[in-house]
């Protein structure tokens, strides 16, 4: 039996045969919205996305994981607080702590849920307006040394989509002074602050770079004409999320970018 | 269930109504009128039962029977040429209609009002409005793909207004947001006549493989009949404390809301669940649980299949343990579906539940009886004739008249009226005037509602808020999508609602143009007063009749929708609203036309001509004037401006194009500079010449059939020719103008962009924070 394609659901190219053998697992927990996005932007940039199923007890053989945002088990008690403990997660929180560092992104929720998950320090709690903020946003990449922001330069803007209720980064200042110290925090929101996060963090990454979160969506960024526009409106700006993935693949396959 | 539980209820059965018809029964208090009872009393020789009689009042309601707009509804069946149904997969009067994608893609859309819930409890009304209908379409064997909400609200500085509103917009927001649909457009009006009674009405637009089209029906005996998703529960029944008679005890919770509560987490997972069983082609037949429960889903499905079903109302899965069977099978709970299962497929149903950790309960099967039998452990409280509960309920031929005001109303020209005094002329005052249009509450940025709304998941929308049509892309590969549209105009359809339903059509039709798609298909959601108010009823029925009648001539057909009425505060009904959606096909949505210009130098053209059109207007109802007649309608022209629209957009002839609609010219030209922050500098004098008016009607006048596009400079040769060609009317305006960050129209003080921005942008924080 030939199977239709689903929407959305990812028909495999590989755009850079090199890349094609990387595979990055996209875990979907009851309540995820964004999987279907996060294996495009994997299978845009040239890597195999491979689903991956909260409850599964096995990580199979993936390169590196996406937790892809959404109101997984509904936000219920709080974002991400149920999610930490699929079977799933705990595979994830073994790998990345392993001396292999496998490389981990958590967008959104899955910010949340790392969080949650002491992988990644702080949490989230509702935007200071206290509303649900949908708008394309400007983010400066500070750090461009981990596994998912090696195709950047430190200090270069980005624009990507952002899009949620409870966005606010928050820490104590003793977590916060080390994050910056230690040339953790990845992303600061520019221009504007959505939510009201402290030190305009939008995304940090664990002491070891292989583990990263941030609210905004790059996934909703990586194809020309479904992406944010630019603020000057003239374009351009719809794929500045793709060098997440690119970068990622790059790291997986090594050698020259 | 455990005995305990149903010891606690006088089982009303069948046997026991026929050996006492002499009880007294409240079917006044569930609505039902004495002939309706009477009839009901004729179908089954007997007096109903406790849980009959909740089966009927529910589903002989107006909601649920279109009783009063039946008759008048027909038309839409009628009216309709064998070339228009040529794309209809699946028509009126299945959950939603399906049209013809090609290349086996089909999409299903449709609107619905969720309009008394949300004024009673904003946020849940507008929620559950969102989950039912996303239930339609789930329904229709469809993957829900997107969103849009069409909403009405009291006067923006009405204190009332800002609760409604917060609560609708967070409701919406909170629930589609959660379900991974893109909210793709819609519409916000403040008027007065909304106050006591706003309307919040909701459309969904899935996509499925031409093979994956499911109908809600009950087939083959012996096949078992399934519930599944969330548990019943207490919320969401009317008038069901009337029923309290069934209860012997005071243990249960005293009230119960009215309003039922969703959980869009329930929903997602429901979502993908049913998907999955659509693909394992695992269901039979599927309805969704919306007004009237399981009163509605067992009736359609065993009147639409095989005629039979027998179940045992003990088994459905209860979140409240009191329900007695009369509240079960009128509860309104979200989030369940009934389904029709094959014996085989059973073990391969549960799996998937299972998998989505989704709670279901096997209720019956389907017979050949002819009969829907509930039992209560096994004693029969129901026995009926599905049809006559699903299909034959009463249908009424309201009387109707012309309103005696409606003359006086027509007659009220707001040119030379007292609110007309000090027409702006000099050039300051225009410039005040077009700054006072882009902030005025109906025409201001929508950018504070649609920024609470995610219209980025799914990685398929081409197109949102604030273009003019809804674009989501439905083949990765081929760019194969849809554009969906919304509108109404109240005061038009006020001034005169055999027209104004047209017009509301006409500009939905002519959004979807714009954005270079070719209309295929109609919803509609019809918003009106009490039917028992003859000129209401008119206006219902003229509005039927011009929306019918615009279709043929548009030549696309009405796949389904919606009645709302009773919409009124005391006596006095709201505008009557007809929202109507088209629904059009974009072969490549790559090729899709934004509503703003962009590059430095383009030529900027105005298609069609301007006459003096400003009854119903903006700008009079802005100056409190709401009289004469709407402008006027010619649906040959619409569909001449339609095709220059779609052809420029597939040919790349156009880069910009807005359509003029409410606001006229002077609000197109705002928001066509304002989309990406490019200025233009505009000169009217041709047109004014050409039509003989002057600049203000030029700016203001609502005059049907135009839109502004942005030409390249290498296209506007063949552009002009095309529409010369064509006998259309064009007229060069102006260029866009990149670097100067103003506005300027010949006649009029130049517009900063930036302040232009502040005002347009302002006025929704100013009121609601």
């Amino acid at each position: 039996m030939t199977e239709l394609p689903l929407i959305g659901e990812a028909v495999a190219v590989a755009a850079v045969p090199r890349l094609a053998g990387a595979r990055i697992g996209v875990v979907t927990f009851p309540g995820t919205l964004d999987d279907r996005d996060a294996a495009r932007a994997v299978r845009l940039a040239g890597g195999t996305a491979v689903p991956l199923w909260h409850a599964d007890t096995a990580l199979g053989d993936v390169d590196a994981v996406v937790i892809p945002g959404g109101f997984s088990y509904g936000d219920y008690l709080r974002a991400g607080a149920i999610a930490r403990f699929a079977p799933l997660m705990s595979k994830i929180i073994d790998a990345a702590n392993s001396d292999a560092k496998l490389p981990v992104l958590g967008i959104c929720n899955g910010f949340q849920i790392l969080t949650e998950s002491h992988l990644l320090p702080g949490s989230m709690i509702k935007n200071d307006h206290l509303k649900f903020l949908c708008r394309d946003q400007v983010l400066r990449v500070e750090n461009s040394n981990t596994a998912w922001t090696l195709d950047y330069q430190a200090g270069q803007e980005i624009t990507v989509p952002l899009k949620n209720q409870d966005g606010q980064y928050l820490a104590d200042e003793k977590t916060l002074d080390a994050l910056e110290a230690e040339n953790r925090v990845v992303f600061r929101y520019v221009g504007f602050n959505p939510n009201g996060s402290r030190r305009d963090i939008a995304g940090i990454s664990n002491a070891a770079g292989n583990v990263v979160g941030l609210m905004p969506h790059p996934e909703h960024a990586v194809e020309t004409g479904f992406g944010p526009e630019s603020l000057d409106g003239i374009g351009g700006a719809d794929t500045d999320g793709l060098g997440f993935f690119t970068s990622v693949l790059t790291k997986i396959v090594g050698g020259d970018k | 269930m455990s005995t305990e539980t149903t010891k606690k209820f006088n089982i009303d059965t069948v046997a026991n109504a026929e050996k006492t018809p002499d009880t007294e029964l409240p079917w006044a208090g569930l609505g039902l009128k004495q002939n309706e009872f009477d009839d009901i009393l004729k179908v089954l020789g007997r007096r109903p039962t406790g849980a009959e009689l909740a089966m009927y009042s529910v589903m002989w309601s107006e909601h649920c029977s279109y009783k009063s707009s039946k008759n008048h509804l027909r038309q839409f069946g009628e009216k309709v040429t064998p070339e228009m149904k040529k794309d209809m997969l699946v028509g009126i009067g299945e959950n939603a209609g399906v049209t013809n994608l090609g290349d086996g893609w089909a999409v299903t859309f449709k609107i619905e009002s969720h309009n008394s819930p949300s004024f009673v409890e904003p946020y849940q009304g507008a929620a559950t409005g969102i989950g039912g209908i996303v239930r339609d379409i789930i329904s229709m064997g469809a993957r829900p793909v997107a969103v849009m909400d069409p909403l009405r609200f009291g006067a923006i500085d009405h204190p009332d207004t800002a609760r409604v509103m917060h609560g609708a917009v967070a409701g919406i927001g909170g629930y589609g947001n959660s379900l991974g649909l893109p909210n793709i457009g819609g519409e916000m009006v403040f008027d007065a006549v909304y106050q006591g009674n706003p309307l919040v009405n909701a459309l969904a637009v899935g996509v499925m493989r031409h093979e994956d089209i499911r109908l809600a029906n009950a087939s083959g005996k012996g096949n078992k009949v399934v519930l599944f998703g969330a548990r019943t529960g207490g919320d969401g029944i009317g008038g069901a404390s009337v029923l309290a008679s069934e209860s012997f005890d005071d243990t249960k919770p005293s009230k119960r809301p009215a309003v039922q509560v969703g959980d869009p987490f329930a929903e997602k997972v429901l979502i993908e669940c049913c998907l999955e069983l659509f693909k394992g082609s695992l269901v039979e037949g599927i309805q969704d649980l919306g007004a009237a429960g399981i009163s509605c889903a067992t009736s359609e499905l065993a009147s639409n299949g095989d005629g039979g079903m027998a179940v045992e109302l003990t088994s459905v899965l209860l979140r409240d343990p009191t329900l007695t069977p009369g509240e079960i099978l009128m509860s309104e709970s979200q989030e369940r579906m009934m389904a029709v299962v094959t014996p085989e497929n059973v073990a391969a149903f549960e799996a998937v539940m299972d998998k989505w950790a989704v709670e279901y309960a096997w209720l019956g099967e389907v017979t050949d009886s002819g009969r829907l039998i509930i039992t209560w452990e096994g004693e029969v409280i129901v026995d009926v004739d599905p049809r006559t509960v699903a299909h034959d309920g009463p249908v009424y031929d309201r009387p109707f008249a012309r309103p005696d005001w409606q003359d006086a109303v027509q007659a009220d020209l707001f040119t030379g009226s007292v609110q007309d005094a000090g027409r702006p002329a000099a050039p300051a005052q225009l410039a005040a005037a077009v700054t006072e249009l882009v902030a005025s509450p109906n025409m201001c940025s929508k950018a504070w509602i649609t920024n609470q709304y995610d219209r980025y998941v799914g990685g398929n929308t081409a197109m949102a808020f604030p273009d003019d049509a809804g674009v989501v892309r439905v083949d990765e590969e081929s760019g194969l999508g849809v554009a969906l549209a919304t509108d109404a105009n109240g005061r038009y359809t006020y001034l005169d609602p055999y027209h104004g339903a047209q017009l509301a059509l006409a500009e939905a039709y002519r959004n979807v143009a714009t954005s270079g798609a070719v209309p295929m298909a109609v919803s509609d959601c019809l918003n009106f007063g009490s039917p028992e108010d003859p000129d209401v009823m008119w206006q219902l029925a003229e509005a039927i009749r011009g929306l019918s009648d615009a279709c043929m001539v548009l030549g696309i057909p009405v796949t389904g929708g919606n009645v709302s009425l009773y919409n009124q505060t005391g006596t006095t009904p709201i505008h009557p609203s007809p929202v109507v959606a088209v629904l059009g096909k974009l072969d490549d949505v790559a090729r899709r036309t934004p509503s703003g210009w962009r590059e430095d130098g383009q030529a900027i053209y105005l298609l069609g001509t301007t006459a003096v059109e400003l009854d119903g207007s903006e700008w009079a109802n802005m100056r409190g004037h709401l009289g004469g007649l709407p402008p006027k309608v010619d649906l040959d022209a619409e569909r001449a401006l339609g095709e220059i629209l779609i052809n420029a957009s597939r040919d790349g002839m156009v880069d910009s194009a807005h359509d003029l609609s409410e606001g006229g010219l002077a609000a197109a030209l705002v928001e066509s500079s304002l989309r990406y922050g490019v200025g233009a500098r505009i000169a009217l004098q041709d047109v004014m010449d050409r039509d003989g008016v002057d600049l203000f009607t030029a700016l203001f006048s609502e005059t049907q059939g135009r839109a502004v596009v942005g030409v390249p400079r290498s296209e506007e040769v063949r552009f002009t020719d095309m529409c010369t060609a064509r006998g259309f009317a064009h007229t060069r305006i102006g260029v866009v103008d990149a670097d100067s960050g103003t506005l300027a129209i010949n006649g009029v003080d130049e517009l900063a962009l930036d302040a232009l921005r502040e005002a347009h942008e302002g006025t929704l924080p100013k009121y609601f924070g």
